[in-house]
């Protein structure tokens, strides 16, 4: 694919690099990337490919912008907070780069549009935010044969690889099984430092784009971990698994159908009982006697003074819980409801029997 | 046999560090695993894969000498 002289201008430091040239920035023009999530990955991955002009970016969020996205989600302002990021990113990379096309996704990713979806680009990368959807992603690229750019956060640490890539191991294949539902929290739920994202969204940037320009050494069989506190990086090998492969080639025609909050565990737990958002409001205009718990910590919005709760935070329920009446019916929540599930599993061995969770958290309040 | 361990994440949370040196002579890394579990009794609640001088090994794997060990769970954060 050619470029105008007005492009040829706007990537000379590009194409002045040996290992890039006239050549590798006409490869990254006829370049599909898909970008799944528009988060704190999602954002530095997006900026810089936009900005290194990859031809066609597809870029898929249902989710909207929120005041707590700022401190890291850095192609947002003030004026989207509300808005789906998906739209919001393209309008912000479009005035960034107009010699690039958008195609822009604002709905979830699932079974029934990923396959369709993956077949348009040539690379996915994975920016999204809960396990369940990492599986969807690598089983779709494992199926439509997509190499997969994989990055991951928690609080200070991040991971970082290329999966599905000449034959290399998949995410599968570094982890088959995934960890038991509610046993690695979110970021929403535990923190992030700001800059973790920006590091590792760009490394996984990097690896993109040596992947169209056909560089350098690609981090697949290598998972790259990096620890923010000590600004040290520790890369391990992966080996790819066959049979992991295999399995989910040998399901590929079953793939549309696959629960995959499922396979993560993430299904109504029968043992915690839960309410949904509209269900309290209907308790409380019927002026149910209910005693109601907020476990986050007590600057976190939206603050709901209807709920008259008590505000004891996840950490100090240990030490306060006496505070909560047991002979009461009791609704425990928090930001998304994982905390507050994590709260009635500890009060439940200290002899709470009428705990209630808000499903979704006070989020969807 | 001296071992090097390295925690990450959730694993490094469970443990309270991020390193310890370990005298250790049970060869294969399930015993390093129990032996662990037993010692950080927060590890039950974590998944994680282990890996020898850099690669990551099954739990049958066996321990030759003074080598490297990491333990590093999933992370899902975006």
């Amino acid at each position: 694919m050619s470029l105008s002289d007005q492009e040829k201008n706007r990537y000379s430091r590009h194409i002045l690099l040996e290992k890039v040239g006239l050549k590798g920035q006409e490869q990254l023009k006829s370049a599909k990337v898909l970008v799944i999530g528009a988060g704190g990955l999602g954002c530095p991955v997006l900026q810089y490919l936009t900005a290194a002009g990859v031809g066609t970016i597809g870029i898929v969020d249902f989710d909207r912008v929120d005041a707590t996205n700022l401190q890291r989600q850095i192609l947002y302002t003030v004026s989207d907070i509300g808005e789906n990021k998906a739209i919001s990113a393209k309008n912000r990379l479009t005035q960034l780069n107009p010699h690039v096309a958008f195609d822009v996704y604002p709905e979830k990713l699932t079974t029934k549009n990923a396959i369709e979806l993956f077949k348009k680009f040539d690379i996915v990368v994975d920016g999204t935010d809960n396990f369940s959807t990492r599986y969807l992603v690598n089983d779709a690229c494992v199926i439509t044969g997509k190499p997969l750019v994989y990055g991951a956060i928690f609080k200070f640490e991040g991971q970082v690889t290329v999966f599905n890539y000449k034959n290399g191991p998949t995410y599968r294949c570094l982890f088959p099984d995934p960890p038991k539902a509610g046993s690695v929290p979110s970021c929403s739920d535990v923190g992030v430092i700001g800059v973790l994202p920006g590091l590792i969204g760009t490394q996984q940037a990097n690896e993109v784009l040596k992947m169209i320009l056909e560089i350098g050494e690609s981090l697949s069989g290598k998972l790259l971990t990096y620890d923010a506190l000590e600004n040290s990086f520790l890369t391990l090998n992966v080996n790819r698994s066959e049979e992991e492969v295999q399995k989910v080639l040998g399901n590929a025609d079953e793939f549309e159908n696959i629960d995959y909050d499922f396979f993560c565990g993430i299904t109504n737990d029968p043992k915690v009982n839960e309410i949904s958002v509209s269900e309290l409001k209907e308790w409380l205009d019927n002026s149910r006697d209910v005693q109601i718990i907020d476990v986050r910590e007590s600057w976190e919005q939206p603050q709901v003074e209807e709920l008259n709760a008590i505000n004891i935070p996840l950490n100090a329920i240990p030490s306060n819980f006496e505070k909560i009446d047991k002979n009461k019916e009791t609704i425990v929540f928090c930001q998304h409801g994982i905390r507050s599930l994590n709260c009635i599993e500890y009060l439940e061995q200290k002899g709470f029997d009428n705990l209630i969770n808000l499903e979704g958290g006070i989020v969807n309040w | 046999m001296t071992l090097i361990i390295k925690y990450f994440g959730m694993v490094a949370e469970a443990s309270c560090k991020k390193e310890e040196v370990l005298e250790f002579n049970n060869l294969p890394v399930q015993n390093l695993r129990n032996d662990l579990l037993k010692k950080y009794p927060r590890l039950a609640t974590v998944d994680f894969k282990i890996a020898v001088n850099q690669s990551f090994v099954n739990d049958n794997f066996v321990l030759t000498g003074s080598e490297e060990v990491a333990l590093l769970p999933p992370f899902a954060g975006g």
